[in-house]
């Protein structure tokens, strides 16, 4: 196929700055990937890759059964995990709704001596799952059917 | 195709053939919009864990998917006017960025609206919201650059170039959510795997989703032909057409 020449010129010219400037932002963003991820995963906390006494942000899951809220006051802990390391979080103030075990959480604050990260504001980080809640109750009956046989068993 | 390339670069020709589209895309467009509202917002199911607020998807995801595609769009535009010197590419390019800024705009507003009661805040600064806000300054860019110019040629030669590298972006937003981590979920709607949405669920966003692009098809094609009109305000068939409409 015979393009005309100046046209091919400007081709060039065109994926020239296309590839040019990908291959600029891609040096830019790999040379900034560590402040381009919006948290440190607990598994890179526990590896003290993390500073302490600094203002960043942990995200994670909140593991099964550590939330401990206190009857007198706002304050909750709980542990974020990525199933690797375990990181504790304190937290004093008004949660999200759809903060909840097993539900991932990204917590800003500070990492203190003691390896607690001390929150000043926890966000719930949504999955990519929707689903209407009938089939959602019809899912946990079936899974815990097919658990129980398992059970009694023992 | 080489013909239908040809006459593609004709404006007069695209304003007549274009005329006869409009009435069906108006159609299309509205039609797939209020079945989509209709059954998005008040049929669908709410969601397990969101409730009712989940319906913003209906309006977050399509228009989300249009400030890409429409950028996409842009650039194509933009790379065969700098090759080809095409006018009708010329006012595509041109036509294009106000539509898509208006869709990325969409796009942030209605996310952070579900963002408040779903993550408990508007805005963060994570890699997916800020290559979005990128885009849409990336579009007002656009704009800007073609109005800085007194003339045409200058005007698309430059915002062809922004377009262009611009570029860039596009993977950087569909795949921030993978490569770096951020309070954005992963798509729900993958090209390659099944849908994370029960699909009671997902056939009014599929519907809403051909109704914003016959919506944005609508836009471009009305704006680009006014957009014509003004250039070619000089020319015989357009001073014919004036007259005949003026009777």
């Amino acid at each position: 196929m015979g393009m005309h020449p100046v046209r091919k010129q400007r081709l060039i010219i065109v994926l020239f700055i296309v590839f040019g400037a990908a291959i600029a932002v891609a040096l830019a963003t790999f040379a900034l990937r560590e402040n381009i991820n919006l948290f440190y995963p607990p598994a890179d906390i526990a590896a003290g890759k993390a500073p302490v006494g600094k203002s960043i942000r942990a995200g994670g899951m909140v593991l099964e059964g550590s939330i401990k809220r206190d009857t007198q006051s706002l304050r909750v802990d709980f542990i974020v995990t990525d199933y690797e390391a375990q990181v504790p979080v304190v937290y004093t103030g008004i949660l999200p709704d759809l903060f909840d075990e097993g539900q991932g959480v990204v917590a800003s604050g500070m990492l203190d001596e003691n390896g607690v990260f001390q929150a000043t504001e926890v966000l719930a980080k949504h999955d990519e799952n929707y689903m209407p809640p009938e089939v959602q109750s019809a899912l946990d009956s079936a899974a815990e059917s097919k658990a129980k046989p398992g059970k009694a068993a023992y | 195709m080489w013909t239908f390339f040809h006459k593609m670069g004709s404006p007069r020709w695209f304003y007549q053939i274009s005329g006869q589209w409009l009435p069906w895309i108006a159609v299309f467009a509205f039609g797939l919009l209020a079945v989509g509202t209709v059954w998005g917002l008040a049929y669908a199911p709410a969601d397990f864990r969101q409730g009712n607020s989940y319906r913003i998807i209906y309006v977050h995801v399509p228009a989300s998917a249009i400030a890409l595609a429409g950028y996409m769009l842009m650039a194509f535009a933009a790379a065969i006017s700098l090759i080809w010197k095409m006018k009708l590419a010329e006012v595509v390019m041109k036509c294009a960025a106000p539509i898509g800024a208006g869709m990325a705009f969409i796009s942030l507003i209605s996310g952070a609206l579900w963002g408040k009661p779903t993550w408990g805040t508007y805005w963060v600064w994570d890699a997916r919201l800020t290559s979005m806000l990128i885009l849409f300054f990336l579009y007002l860019g656009v704009i800007a650059l073609y109005e800085a110019f007194e003339d045409n040629v200058s005007a698309s030669k430059a915002c062809a170039v922004l377009s262009l590298v611009g570029t860039v972006n596009i993977p950087i937003i569909y795949w921030s959510v993978e490569w770096w981590n951020s309070l954005h979920q992963p798509a729900t709607l993958k090209l390659t795997e099944e849908s994370t949405m029960h699909s009671d669920m997902l056939q009014p966003l599929l519907i809403m989703i051909a109704g914003f692009y016959a919506f944005y098809a609508l836009l471009l094609l009305m704006h680009s032909r006014s957009e014509i009109l003004v250039r070619e305000r000089n020319t015989k068939w357009v001073k014919e057409l004036v007259a005949k409409r003026l009777g």
